[in-house]
């Protein structure tokens, strides 16, 4: 039931490559600018940053197709730039403002869009697994062939309602993908002092659910193994577990001072691994780009960024009335069936 | 010496039940764990059996007799050596039930579901006065009514709204092969189909997250709690994923479905299953909480909630599952949320409660009556939205205000409705509000205990007689 990862041989196109540099930076850069602006006091709160695990949401997506869900925990911002929310939107909603996602009213944790079926940014740790296997339970009740990407780090791992949901996804075979994003730390507790076993993927095995480790740092490992478990779930074969290996560079929130690892261990990370890093080389080792190219890539990001960032400013803070609105639906928001 | 074999209760509420099918005959050699005969309750049919060894001497209870009363005889069991020639007088069989209970056949005994259209007489201790007038009436005059109970008009209300959206779905603990717990989703599985009548394994916390994700995705689920007890574990994905989402995804996605369930003390059950949850969800924002009395609210208020684009938590009561009221024959009848329902009318005090708590407003109401007490009797139905302009209303004409519910006292509903009339009325009150609830206490096993941690009528009566000073 459990298999590990066989052999990999990139097969990228240039083109691909060069897509996946440019969204895997763009999650970087706007994570840069959001942990500058929360120093600047224009985002309050807790902000969890996504920066070295940016291969992990770009290489899943880019296996997705339209009607496809994703649903994640409160380290979010790089799951709603992947699915192609607006830069913008997420920024202003960092900053509470009326431009936000939520008009200011969910914050950093609490972002949706029904237009990408991005279903949040959940702040309670492991909430969103069984969400994401009701979204999957939906489509299968509908028969729509689509499928959810629930993400997960190893921390909620070990919330008991993760097997409480994978019991009843493998029972029902639904259409979910269970992503853990093993970054190897839950806030400060590394993965040995907190998980009994160090397999993560394996952890499906008592429920039949199939598993695999992948490389969370290489985004075209991540791509395969993500287009691999998407045919899993899109031939009805019930749910798909993928753990993949990563790493935050940050702390886990802008007020973790992370003293629970070393700076050698990050910086060797940063060095060795670095997923842009990697496809950089290719890029460039492969002559499918040249250091020009690359540059344009890297200041056309960058101003998307500073426009974020400005619209985060200047978009006003929501009126007093919002205050009331959205507690009571008076009619079913999502009256479209997907 | 025969030994009389009694009407066996068979479940925690049970007070009385049909001896649908004897298995045995006079004359018949039983050993312990014999089956003797099919009992149906009000939630199952049981198969009941034989404690001792001997020979059935007499039949004292007929096969298809309703309402018999719990250790009322039965049979008489002969041991060796008697014969049933030598029996003394066998009590008469005519004392099996009640004194106007008529040996009716039960029809087929397979079928556990209480005859519709037979609803069994409320015993006459235990019945609620019939309302005295109805102000404000939720049907057209003149619309055909017949008697329900409570456990009849929920599981209409559900096939109902099924029929008229096929995104609606049940799922629970029992709810489908063994037909409900406390057979609400009665016969729901033989017409919908495991599609759409789900059995879950028991595991709260995943599948009310499960059932908050299928609404997220656009479905409308109503979940069953075996017991609201049990929601407790369930209860961060009603409160932070199902109530919190419309608000904290500025509109754009919530979750349109029904938490349904008995909740409060059932009977002998103790603490860990028997708590009233009414205080607590009526506190969220983003839920609307309903708790009927009746079976024609229970039924126009669940078919409203499943109808509700936002959570609904729903609030049941065992012991009212088995109680018989007047239900509108209306093809499409709904009751909606926020308006309270004015029982009685009166002019000496308002008596506000919900629920259960209604047994006693209106027990107590109808003894104070005879002490020359006029008491409005007013039943709130849904707690979330709270119809307050009606309580306020009542006040203004009555000046005096006891609340009845069986939850604890502090942070109770009454609490609430007694802070509304001070903000409110407080100029037209002769008198300090009154709260009767349950005792400040987990819910103990013992019967005298139990009967003494739970509101009472003549506590009801007792604050009324303080706040009208008499």
């Amino acid at each position: 039931m459990v298999t590990r990862k066989s052999t990999r041989k990139p097969n990228v196109s240039a083109e691909e490559l060069t897509t996946f540099y440019r969204e895997m930076l763009l999650i970087r850069r706007f994570e840069e600018k959001a942990g500058q602006l929360y120093g600047m006091g224009l985002i309050g709160g807790f902000c969890h940053l996504y920066i070295g695990q940016e291969a992990v949401v770009v290489g899943l997506e880019s296996v997705t197709e339209e009607g496809d869900k994703r649903i994640t925990s409160y380290r979010d911002h790089g799951h709603m730039l992947a699915c192609g929310m607006s830069p913008d939107g997420v920024m202003a909603e960092l900053t509470g403002r009326e431009g936000g996602y939520s008009k200011g009213k969910g914050g950093s944790m609490h972002m949706f869009s029904r237009e990408k079926h991005f279903y949040g940014g959940h702040g309670i740790v492991g909430a969103q697994v069984p969400i994401g296997a009701g979204l999957a339970f939906a489509d299968k009740y509908r028969e729509n062939g689509r499928v959810t990407f629930t993400y997960f780090g190893d921390g909620a791992s070990n919330q008991g309602q993760v097997y409480e949901t994978f019991n009843m996804a493998a029972l029902w075979q639904l259409p979910v993908v269970f992503v853990i994003e093993n970054n190897q730390y839950a806030m400060g507790t590394a993965q040995q002092r907190s998980t009994s076993t160090p397999d993560l993927y394996t952890r499906g095995a008592a429920f039949g659910i199939p598993g695999e480790i992948v490389d969370g740092m290489n985004v075209v490992s991540v791509r395969d193994a993500g287009a691999k478990a998407i045919a899993h779930c899109r031939a009805g074969k019930g749910p798909y577990i993928l753990e993949v290996k990563t790493y935050r560079y940050r702390g886990h929130s802008m007020s973790d001072p992370a003293k629970y690892r070393t700076r050698e261990e990050v910086q060797k990370m940063r060095e060795e691994r670095d997923p842009i890093e990697q496809v950089r080389s290719m890029l460039l080792t492969g002559k499918h780009a040249s250091e020009e190219d690359l540059k344009a890539i890297d200041k056309e990001i960058k101003s998307v960024i500073n426009a974020a960032a400005d619209f985060a400013k200047d978009s006003p803070e929501p009126s007093l009335d919002e205050l009331w609105t959205d507690i009571y639906a008076d009619a079913v928001p999502q009256n479209e069936v997907a | 010496m025969a030994t009389e074999i009694l009407m066996p209760a068979l479940s925690p509420t049970m007070e009385e039940g049909t001896l649908a099918k004897w298995l045995v005959k006079e004359g018949d050699t039983v050993s312990s764990g014999d089956l003797l005969a099919e009992i149906e309750t009000d939630k199952a049919t049981m198969e009941f059996e034989a404690v001792d060894d001997g020979t059935i001497g007499k039949l004292l209870v007929d096969a298809g007799t309703q309402n018999v009363k719990v250790n009322t005889p039965i049979a008489l069991l002969l041991a060796e050596g008697e014969s049933a020639e030598t029996l003394p007088q066998a009590p008469e069989p005519a004392q099996a039930g009640d004194a106007d209970a008529k040996a009716v056949p039960a029809g087929d005994p397979a079928k556990s579901a209480p005859p519709s259209s037979k609803p069994a007489p409320p015993s006459p201790k235990s019945a609620p006065p019939s309302p005295k007038s109805a102000p404000v009436p939720d049907w057209p005059e003149g619309t055909m009514l017949r008697q329900q109970t409570v456990r009849e008009a929920l599981r209409d209300a559900m096939a109902e709204e099924m029929r008229a959206d096929d995104s609606v779905f049940l799922m629970g603990e029992e709810v489908a092969e063994y037909q409900g717990a406390y057979k609400i989703s009665q016969g729901l599985l033989d017409e919908f189909g495991s599609k759409r009548v789900i059995d879950t394994p028991i595991t709260e916390h995943g599948f009310a997250g499960v059932a908050v994700g299928a609404a997220f995705g656009g479905l409308r689920p109503i979940v069953e709690f075996m017991t609201f007890n049990f929601a407790m574990q369930a209860i961060d994905q009603i409160i932070n994923s199902a109530a919190k989402t419309l608000y904290m995804s500025g509109g754009q996605m919530g979750a349109p479905m029904v938490f349904r369930g008995p909740n409060g003390a059932a009977a002998r059950v103790a603490a860990q299953h028997s708590q009233d949850y009414a205080a607590w969800y009526m506190q969220i924002p983003g839920l609307k909480v309903a708790m009927p009395y009746s079976a024609s609210d229970a039924k126009g208020l669940l078919k409203s909630a499943i109808r509700d684009p936002n959570p609904v938590i729903f609030l049941e009561n065992e012991i009212l599952y088995g109680r018989s009221f007047d239900v509108p024959e209306l093809d499409d009848f709904t009751v909606p949320f926020g308006k309270a329902r004015i029982w009685q009318q009166g002019d000496d005090v308002t008596i506000v409660s919900f629920g259960i708590g209604m047994k006693y407003a209106l027990e107590a109401a109808e003894k104070l009556a005879g002490d020359g007490i006029s008491a409005e009797v007013i039943d709130l139905r849904t707690l979330r939205p709270m119809d307050t302009a009606t309580i306020v209303d009542s006040v203004m004409k009555t000046n005096r205000c006891v609340t009845v519910e069986e939850g604890w006292p502090q942070g109770s509903v009454g609490n609430y409705i007694s802070s509304v009339l001070m903000q409110e009325a407080f100029d037209y009150l002769d008198a300090p509000v009154i709260n009767c609830t349950g005792k400040d206490v987990p819910m103990p096993y013992a019967a005298n205990l139990e009967k003494h941690a739970l509101v009472t009528t003549d506590e009801v009566i007792a604050a009324v007689k303080q706040v009208t000073y008499r």
